[in-house]
């Protein structure tokens, strides 16, 4: 690890990143406000209806983000956890922890989010032939694991290292359950169901889609380091540092 | 390779002694299937369109029950950090072992299936189908159940949560075994999903035993 400058040595180190932290949460939280009250104004009020689902579309402004995000998280987690295991950061296992809750949550939604659109598009809220829908759900299952497994464990190192493992098999097996997935719904030649094959969608209805991912992103991000910190403070809890920066905060 | 080989014969001999643990996951293949038709209907036609899913779930259910002793075994008397401890690299420990676990208990699996598949009037012409597709995807189903009993081993009551850390890893393997013994059944062209079934294997075989290797040292520690 020589060569490698201070700075980077001390994104390792929990004290500085508790501070970046600290820092940074109320922007960060205070953006994705801003930034989601603005999506959802465009998205809900100046977005036109769509000429065939009329105003149901519009669930989609929250429902892609969470969609997007329930993959994201669980790369991130699996890199983090692998960046913890390989090189021994305690801090990447403490990223890991904190982002597997918060991207368990966004997979719910966008499942939850799916079902409520799919009733008056579809008719039904579960539909089992629906690729993007089975892929999420077996996605929440692999969240629940990597969740159950940490929790069986009483040594944290312990948790750390084995669950870390898992999200990277996990990570690897991502891509293959999505595609498999795809070929099943495919294959199965299930209810034909009347799917817009999303022609190139409007500027109109893109831009508050854009503006509504760039708030939910701010929004996970701002939701991690929340976990994050308190991660730390567990982990680190009879630190010296931690005394002395919770005597400077009273 | 001295090493590999004693392993494996080791394994099969241990095995061997204790025979009722391998026989109980093949009753329980046995009676799942059979529960099918008690609580849906006997009905012919019906039997034959369910069949199939019914005998894959199964399938997977069972090799389910199979894996706690894979590791756990020597865990608990202590050999099983004496393999880690030999000079023997730890991935072929694993591939020895899992190797073994695949003989005794997806082999008699793959044996027996036909028959329950018989059972439930899949015609015989989807039966060497059926039994290609279960060689191609019990390795895989192996490598998967070694890595949950791998990272489980620490956990006293690992069985449930081993399920939840499979299950769904193991999807894929359901989606196109499944489909290869469909389509066989209906006497359509079967090679897509039997040479997906393939890649996955050739993908666990190789990359699944250091995952298994890596959880094996955290787990033993």
């Amino acid at each position: 690890m020589l060569g490698l400058p201070r700075w980077f040595h001390r994104w390792a180190s929990p004290p500085h990143v508790y501070e970046l932290a600290e820092r940074w949460r109320p922007w960060l939280g205070g953006l994705a406000l801003l930034t989601i009250l603005g999506g959802a104004y465009g998205g809900l009020v100046l977005a036109p209806p769509d000429y065939l689902q009329g105003d149901s579309f519009r669930i989609i402004y929250v429902h892609v983000p969470s969609a997007y995000l329930s993959m994201m998280g669980y790369t991130l987690m699996a890199v983090a956890a692998a960046i913890g295991f390989v090189w021994r950061i305690k801090l990447a296992h403490a990223v890991a922890v904190s982002i597997a809750p918060i991207g368990a949550s966004f997979t719910f939604l966008a499942l939850v989010t799916g079902g409520i659109w799919g009733r008056p598009t579809w008719g039904t809220y579960w539909e089992w032939g629906d690729a993007r829908l089975m892929f999420e759900l077996l996605l929440l299952f692999l969240y629940l694991g990597y969740m159950a497994l940490r929790a069986s464990f009483e040594d944290r190192d312990k948790a750390d290292r084995v669950s870390a493992i898992l999200a990277v098999v996990g990570v690897v097996n991502v891509p293959i359950i999505h595609y498999s997935v795809e070929w099943w719904s495919t294959l199965h030649q299930g209810p034909t169901i009347a799917k817009l094959d999303t022609p190139s969608i409007t500027f109109d209805m893109l831009a508050p889609l854009l503006v509504m991912i760039a708030g939910f992103t701010l929004c996970f991000a701002w939701l991690v380091l929340n976990r994050l910190q308190g991660e730390i403070v567990e982990r680190e809890h009879d630190a010296r540092w931690l005394r002395r920066f919770a005597e400077a905060v009273r | 390779m001295d090493a590999f080989g004693a392993i494996v014969i080791r394994d099969l001999k241990l095995a061997f002694r204790r025979w009722s643990e391998l026989a109980n996951p093949l009753i329980f293949f046995v009676i799942v299937t059979s529960l099918f038709p008690l609580a849906l209907s006997p009905d012919e036609t019906e039997l034959r369109t369910i069949g199939v899913g019914v005998l894959w779930v199964s399938a997977l259910l069972s090799s389910l029950l199979a894996l706690d002793g894979l590791f756990r075994n020597d865990a608990d008397d202590g050999s099983l950090e004496q393999l880690l401890l030999s000079p023997v690299p730890v991935g072929i420990t694993a591939v020895a072992k899992i190797l073994a676990h695949w003989l005794v208990t997806s082999v008699p699996l793959i044996v027996l299936a036909p028959v329950v598949a018989l059972a439930f009037r899949l015609p015989t012409g989807a039966l060497p189908v059926l039994v290609g597709a279960l060689l191609l995807a019990t390795p895989t189903l192996s490598v998967l159940a070694a890595i949950g009993a791998a990272l489980t081993l620490g956990i006293r009551h690992s069985g449930p949560i081993i399920g939840l850390l499979v299950l769904p890893l193991a999807s894929p393997l359901l989606i196109f075994g499944a489909r290869a013994t469909d389509l066989a059944a209906f006497g359509e062209a079967t090679a897509g999903p039997l040479y997906l079934l393939a890649a996955l294997a050739v993908l666990a075989v190789s990359v699944g035993p250091i995952a298994v290797a890596a959880a094996l040292r955290v787990g033993v520690e």
